[in-house]
């Protein structure tokens, strides 16, 4: 900028300054202003997830003890004390029987798509739509159940959430599946059939295994999500008020259809039970997310 | 096939035959099996919710969704059953939600593409999954018991300072719980922002290295190069990642069902409580009998078409843009 710097560096007369310097003040301002806008947004982003996170301990954290854990849920929004017992039991069942019927289902799935269908057009169709059905709102899934489920056996069971909350994981466990399959090196399934090993054989015993840890974590999200759905349990497993073991006969409850009937009462001991449930739930749902990571991130196939 | 012709019968043959071949048979068509599942599904979620909400549709006909009354125990006379209050609701919240959510979205995916220092980066990946990992109706209590009256005094401010202008004063009527339009657009935000930012993250991450450092050889700025080239290349991405929160934010039920109000309403006041079709089912499904369930299904399957609509849209958009996107690099 200015003549006295050391001649030899910077050219006196000829050639443009291209140092930041030379920016016009709009360009440099510009630049500030989105830069500045980036960080507002991530920042934006941490705020009511801090928000939340603090409330949910605070408030959740003053009515935890083990009693609230596993006494019964009181029959009176009004009363004061009881505890989530059967909605934790409720959850547990509920969410494991899905992941029963959906992950292998979800897992075969996927072997389709990678293994077999590629890029068909029935494949790309399987596809398109599993995308899709990940987009289908919770609550038709719930509908869906109602009509063809409940109506049919004539009762709200446990079980009717567990074929919703199966719906709702199978198009999540069929895409992260398939691409964990991808991810499984040719190499492998050559040399299998090289040795001359059937392709089901040579999926089931190669293949699998070296994409199960990726499977597994995704299968864990996909629980996860699921462990937290709540209209389609509002719609298909009726409430009840004392642990109800049985999947098969009579109504169930599950956390966040609890926290979702007590979070609308003007009482405050009902209020406080459903800040207990969304710790318990948050809890649960972050150890299988908790879980997932860890197994992604230990055992993962390296991407080449 | 022709190894096994040749040579003495000492050596083993290498064909496989028989029964290991309907192994094979079985086994793909198990899978195929499992894989059309999914068509399935799709296909009767469609054909029983249409025939169990017939009745609705029947009594109403096109009524159905250009009727702003949903009276389903009237005192005299047949019961109404217009579901357009509740798609005007639903139509507004998501709109807010949209408003809000992109720009943080599109935000935070340049900070994790372009911007994040390389210890950032995996700190703001975690917050994005955590936001998601929250399940909604945790989302929904913090709202109606936390936010809705923590904003009260705000809208009520808002409400002073621009409910006398014109027009854009409609806008910012009278307030009342906190539990209303904008509040529910607020906590849908939220719960959007996570799809929306990891979509556009991946589009914007297929993005040329050579047209960006192009750019900026050519001596743009950060931001000039991100609008030069980062914008134009992955702008079909972006709509479509858009198109799937608006899918979302569409069918979520019971954050809204807590913090939208609860009432049958159209009016441009974002500070009034409303109603929208997924909150009105999961509100109303448990004390409904015959027509009225009807009804309520019929509001399920309008908003299973009109999500799906949405989906495959946006799935065939990012589909598009991110094979364009392969195709540059190569």
């Amino acid at each position: 900028m200015t003549v006295t710097a050391p001649p030899a560096t910077r050219p006196t007369a000829s050639g443009p300054d291209l140092t930041r310097a030379a920016l016009s003040g709009r360009r440099r301002f510009t630049n500030h202003l989105a830069t500045a806008a980036i960080w507002f947004a991530v920042l934006l982003a941490v705020i009511p997830l801090a928000l939340v996170t603090y409330t949910v301990i605070a408030k959740g954290g003053g009515v935890m003890s083990l009693s609230f854990l596993n006494e019964d849920i009181p029959n009176s929004y009004r009363r004061v004390g009881g505890g989530m017992g059967p909605a934790i039991v409720g959850t547990l069942l509920i969410t494991g029987m899905a992941a029963l019927m959906a992950i292998p289902l979800g897992v075969f799935g996927a072997i389709y798509l990678n293994e077999y269908g590629k890029q068909r057009p029935l494949a790309r169709v399987i596809r398109l739509m599993a995308d899709v059905m990940t987009g289908v709102p919770s609550i038709v899934m719930g509908l869906f159940v109602y009509i063809s489920w409940v109506l049919l056996v004539g009762e709200q069971t446990g079980f009717a959430g567990a074929l919703a909350l199966a719906c709702l994981m199978l198009p999540v466990v069929i895409r992260s599946s398939e691409e964990m399959l991808r991810l499984v090196p040719d190499e492998l399934r050559q040399a299998s059939m090289a040795l001359g090993a059937r392709k089901w054989k040579t999926t089931l015993t190669v293949v699998l295994p070296a994409a199960i840890s990726g499977i597994t974590s995704g299968s864990l999200l996909a629980v996860a999500r699921a462990a937290g759905e709540t209209a389609p349990i509002i719609i298909v497993t009726g409430i009840v008020f004392s642990p109800n073991w049985n999947l098969f006969d009579g109504s169930n409850t599950a956390l966040p259809a609890q926290i979702f009937r007590n979070a609308s009462q003007p009482f405050e001991a009902a209020q406080d039970r459903a800040w207990g449930a969304a710790l318990t739930l948050i809890v649960i749902v972050l150890g299988f997310t908790i879980i997932a990571r860890f197994i992604s991130s230990r055992f993962a196939i390296k991407e080449r | 096939m022709t190894l096994t012709k040749n040579p003495p019968a000492a050596k083993p043959t290498l064909t496989q035959r028989g029964s290991s071949a309907l192994g094979d048979r079985v086994f793909s068509w198990w899978t195929l099996g499992t894989g059309l599942l999914v068509l399935a599904v799709l296909g009767l979620i469609l054909i029983t919710t249409v025939r169990e909400a017939w009745p609705a549709f029947d009594a109403m006909g096109l009524r159905f969704i250009t009727e702003r009354v949903w009276d389903p125990n009237p005192a005299t006379g047949d019961a109404i059953f217009g579901a357009l209050s509740f798609a005007y609701g639903t139509a507004v919240s998501s709109l807010i939600a949209l408003l809000f959510a992109v720009p943080v979205s599109v935000g935070i995916a340049l900070f994790l593409t372009e911007l994040a220092p390389r210890r950032l980066r995996g700190p703001a990946v975690t917050v994005i999954d955590l936001l998601a990992a929250v399940p909604s109706v945790v989302f929904g209590l913090w709202g109606i018991l936390v936010v809705a009256p923590a904003l009260v005094p705000f809208y009520q401010w808002m409400h002073d300072v621009l409910g006398g202008v014109p027009l854009l004063g409609r806008l910012f009527g009278p307030v009342g719980s906190g539990r209303n339009f904008m509040t529910a657009g607020l906590i849908l935000a939220i719960m959007v922002t996570p799809i929306i930012t990891s979509i556009t993250r991946e589009v914007f991450s297929t993005v040329p290295r050579a047209d960006k450092d192009a750019a900026l050889a050519l001596g743009a700025t950060r931001w000039e190069m991100i609008r030069g080239a980062v914008f134009p290349h992955s702008f079909g991405g972006v709509v479509g990642a858009v198109m799937l929160g608006l899918g979302r934010a569409m069918g979520e039920t019971i954050a809204v069902a807590l913090v939208i109000g609860g009432a049958t309403n159209i009016t441009a006041n974002l500070f009034a409580p409303g109603n929208s079709m997924a909150a009105v089912i999961v509100q109303q499904f448990g004390e409904s009998t015959g027509t009225f369930t009807a009804a309520l299904i019929g509001l399920g399957v309008v908003l299973f078409a009109m999500t799906v609509l949405i989906n495959v849209f946006a799935q065939v958009v990012v589909r598009r843009a991110e094979a364009r996107m392969k195709g540059s690099v190569a």
